[in-house]
């Protein structure tokens, strides 16, 4: 990956790195031995077939899944470690916490809190885990909603709303806690079509605003080449090509890549 | 032996004296259970598990113990006096059965809702306050009142560590006069008066518990 960074812009200033760090379920190898810098500010689509590693690139990112072996470091910390002594020892939930607090993520079943109104859910994180004042908390979260348009909504429960009005909830609750890299797990995989493009506009919306990184998994090319500074086709657990959505999507070089994209295409 | 409604009258009061100690009894169980059921509960998903083992342990020794010889056994072990005695013992049963409730209410909880409330980085405590326990918990509670129901109705046992409930002064009165059959069905009628209402209520919270918002899709449909 470093000679990408050199050929794109030298300074820029990493801020997820992930260095030979492999994932195995069992017998079952889903990553091996990734290496990937994503820098501040930059978005990145992550694209390729079911079951090829790229939910589990941002899970460990999350802490929703750890490492079989190899580091992950945000912002110039470890993840999943810590330094003693110039060691590296596993991390205690503490530290996971520490350098949780900088990631956010949207998942594909948008997993609201069903109990807690609309206000609530995206209020009770702020108040609890940032500390902010219940005023503070409540403006933020207003702003959020307002910014993905569902202000009017924030008395209600989740189940009153739409897939894509959850989902845009989502999306406002992890911005309400300023991440400084954001995670995209499939957000529209669940939608019924017609709403796929209110949440994909609310993405793009976000993303244009420039400072937040984003690493988004995403089955829709064009939003891919809309949204991504870079695009990572995943495969077999590697990543099999990588560049701009240009060199990616319009380009691929490899028979995997060109196949893979051809569904897509075929379905239009 | 013929029924004597005369007799019954007279004694009727002096049986309704002991419905404050039985269901006094009753909520102190259920208060215990309620508490320790979730302490046990909590304890056995530890992911120690020497812990959770011995956690499993004790439930299942207390489970397959009748009631009553614990009863006597923790009555002439320990010298805690009756009442406490058999609040203490019904609740430690009860606990167990309770503990089971709320693990399968835990369970209903998706595993995405433990990854949401990891992913806005709720510690483990407020991921249990605030995100799981308050979808658990609705969706048992017809559950826990049908134990408190039964438990209600186990508290005649307490009549053998002497505590003064109604079956107790039911059966002194018995072996005072050589009548049983109006003291028994008198401390029937009671609980019956008693446990009718109380499953009615419960009815009633099924059907609340399954309008709390976002709630309504995983009602308990049992």
């Amino acid at each position: 990956m470093t000679e990408l960074a050199e050929n794109l812009e030298p300074a820029r200033e990493v801020i997820v790195r992930y260095n030979n760090v492999k994932k195995a379920f069992g017998n079952n190898i889903v990553l091996n031995d990734l290496n990937l810098d994503v820098y501040k500010g930059e978005k990145v689509a992550l694209i390729g077939p079911s079951g090829s590693g790229k939910t589990t690139i941002i899970r460990m990112l999350m802490t929703l899944e750890q490492p079989s072996s190899g580091t992950i470091e945000i912002d110039g910390e470890q993840l999943w470690h810590k330094e003693v002594n110039g060691q590296l020892k596993d991390a205690d939930e503490k530290h996971l916490r520490k350098v949780r607090g900088k990631i956010g993520m949207v998942f594909q079943q948008y997993n609201l809190f069903p109990h807690m109104s609309i206000m609530r859910n995206c209020t009770e994180a702020p108040i609890h885990v940032l500390g902010l004042p219940k005023d503070e908390a409540k403006e933020r979260a207003l702003q959020m909603l307002q910014k993905v348009g569902l202000s009017d909504k924030v008395d209600m429960y989740p189940s009153q709303l739409s897939g894509g009005q959850q989902q845009r909830v989502a999306i406002a609750r992890s911005l309400v806690m300023q991440p400084k890299v954001m995670l995209f797990d499939e957000v529209t995989a669940a939608l019924d079509p017609e709403l796929v493009g209110e949440v994909l506009e609310v993405i793009k919306d976000i993303a244009s605003e420039g400072e937040t990184t984003m690493m988004l998994i995403t089955h829709e090319m064009d939003f891919a080449r809309d949204v991504a500074d870079r695009v990572l086709f995943l495969d077999n657990g590697l990543i099999a090509e990588h560049g701009t959505p240009y060199d990616v999507i319009e380009n691929p070089q490899s028979d995997r890549l060109k196949s893979f994209l051809g569904r897509f295409n075929s379905a239009h | 032996m013929t029924w004597d409604w005369a007799f019954a009258f007279e004694i009727f009061p002096r049986i309704l004296q002991g419905v404050g100690v039985t269901i006094g009894a009753t909520f102190s169980a259920f208060a215990i259970s309620l508490t320790l059921g979730l302490v046990l509960t909590l304890l056995r998903r530890s992911s120690f598990k020497p812990l959770s083992l011995t956690i499993a342990g004790i439930i299942e020794f207390i489970r397959v113990t009748p009631p009553l010889v614990q009863l006597f056994f923790v009555y002439f072990a320990f010298d805690m006096g009756p009442f406490l005695t058999g609040a203490i013992v019904l609740g430690v049963h009860y606990s167990t059965y309770v503990s089971e409730v709320y693990r399968s209410g835990i369970n209903s909880v998706p595993k995405s809702q433990w990854e949401a409330s990891r992913a806005l980085n709720f510690s483990p405590v407020q991921t249990w306050r605030k995100v799981v326990l308050p979808q658990a918990i609705p969706p048992i509670i017809p559950m826990l009142g049908n134990y408190l129901i039964i438990l209600f109705k186990e508290t005649p046992l307490l009549m053998g560590i002497y505590v003064t409930e109604m079956m107790m002064i039911a059966r002194s009165i018995g072996a005072e006069t050589y009548r049983f059959l109006e003291p028994i069905t008198i401390v029937g009628f009671i609980f019956l008066v008693l446990s009718y209402p109380c499953a009615l209520f419960i009815r009633y919270l099924e059907r609340k518990s399954g309008q709390i918002p976002g709630s309504a899709e995983k009602g308990v449909k049992a």
